[in-house]
């Protein structure tokens, strides 16, 4: 029997074209990559709303957000939850980002992403840091039980910065 | 697979005089832990380490970082605040015992009856809660757990190292006991 670390995928690597889409946020909006062009761009695919650990990262990210403001970094959540159970979500936990539905047809990006796991059906818990043309730059996929915290993608936004000064 | 992988280290060296330290300055092994005064897991670990603490004895410093998470605990700044005001006056580890002891009455009244029960200078105290004179050290607290890795409370880290392991009594005074040798 497969274990349950050799069941996850790995995500796409750095250097890859990051996949486009266009997902709801709201019930009457829509939010996609290229909406964000010109800006690093913070992709975090998560299993679920509610669940403790996911709870969790969020509720950091948005504390962090200070921080990946300072590099013009603009983040997204993305779980297979649908824009209602977003909603309530972010209303109870105070999260102001956008938290995109990746409902219907259910996983479709984050499969584009290879961040799915589709014996639970559920996003991984994978992070991806997009540079301003839209390149995979980083890439990290987390057990699914264990925050990834906030250093991986600062780091990675560090020396995306670095590099775009020298 | 990952295709990054690191260990979480503490990137922000613990520099006597700006960290609040318990125990001796020269003790073998560090336990530092970021914490936030509003989190019921850290009100959970701090008799824990408070007992850590007494059976390491003069093996151990015992080092606390703020990691307030404002997002869910709207109290938790402030009475990291209070924290840092009493340490202003010399009585940090006083206040934070009696933060953690009564995570249900972190509400400004209760912080001010705080430093009245502990004689601090009341005038100086009020003065640096409403002023946010400490808020710059702990957002440098906060980023400096989001920079070594820290993804919720408590985090602790042994001698720069986090701690990933659970941190029941047992499991972390075994933890604390190993890096001693």
């Amino acid at each position: 029997m497969a274990t349950r670390q050799q069941q996850q995928n790995a995500p796409l690597a750095p250097g890859t074209r990051a996949p486009d889409f266009r997902l709801h946020d709201t019930p009457d909006q829509t939010v996609a990559p290229s909406d964000f062009r010109g800006r690093p761009l913070i992709l975090a695919f998560y299993p679920a709303d509610w669940s403790p650990v996911c709870s969790d990262q969020m509720v950091l990210y948005q504390q962090v957000m200070p921080e990946f403001q300072k590099y013009d970094a603009q983040l997204l959540g993305i779980s297979v939850d649908g824009v209602w159970c977003h909603l309530a979500f972010a209303k109870h936990r105070n999260i102001h980002f956008p938290l995109l539905a990746d409902f219907e047809p259910k996983g479709d990006v984050s499969r584009a992403y290879e961040a799915y796991r589709r014996q639970d059906g559920v996003s991984e818990r994978a992070l991806f840091v997009l540079d301003r043309d839209g390149m995979i730059y980083w890439s990290y996929l987390s057990p699914v039980g264990v925050n990834p915290g906030a250093d991986g993608i600062l780091r990675a936004l560090d020396a995306m910065a670095r590099k775009v000064a020298s | 697979m990952n295709l990054t992988t690191w260990e979480a280290r503490l990137t922000l060296p613990i520099i006597p005089g700006r960290d609040h330290i318990r125990g001796p300055l020269d003790a073998p092994v560090t336990l530092l832990e970021y914490g936030d005064y509003e989190c019921p897991y850290c009100g959970l670990a701090h008799p824990i380490t408070r007992v850590v603490q007494q059976e390491m004895g003069d093996m151990l410093r015992f080092v606390f970082r703020h990691f307030p998470v404002t997002t869910v605990h709207p109290y938790a700044e402030l009475a990291a605040e209070a924290a840092e005001a009493a340490g202003a006056q010399r009585k940090f580890w006083a206040m934070h015992d009696l933060l953690y002891e009564n995570q249900q009455q972190l509400d400004p009244p209760h912080l001010l009856a705080n430093a009245e029960a502990l004689g601090l200078d009341i005038k100086r105290f009020g003065s640096d809660l409403g002023r946010h004179v400490h808020e710059a050290k702990i957002r440098e607290d906060f980023l400096s757990g989001v920079r070594s890795g820290v993804n919720g409370t408590p985090s602790f880290f042994i001698n720069d190292v986090r701690h990933d392991a659970p941190w029941d009594f047992a499991t972390l005074l075994t933890a604390v006991k190993q890096a001693a040798m």
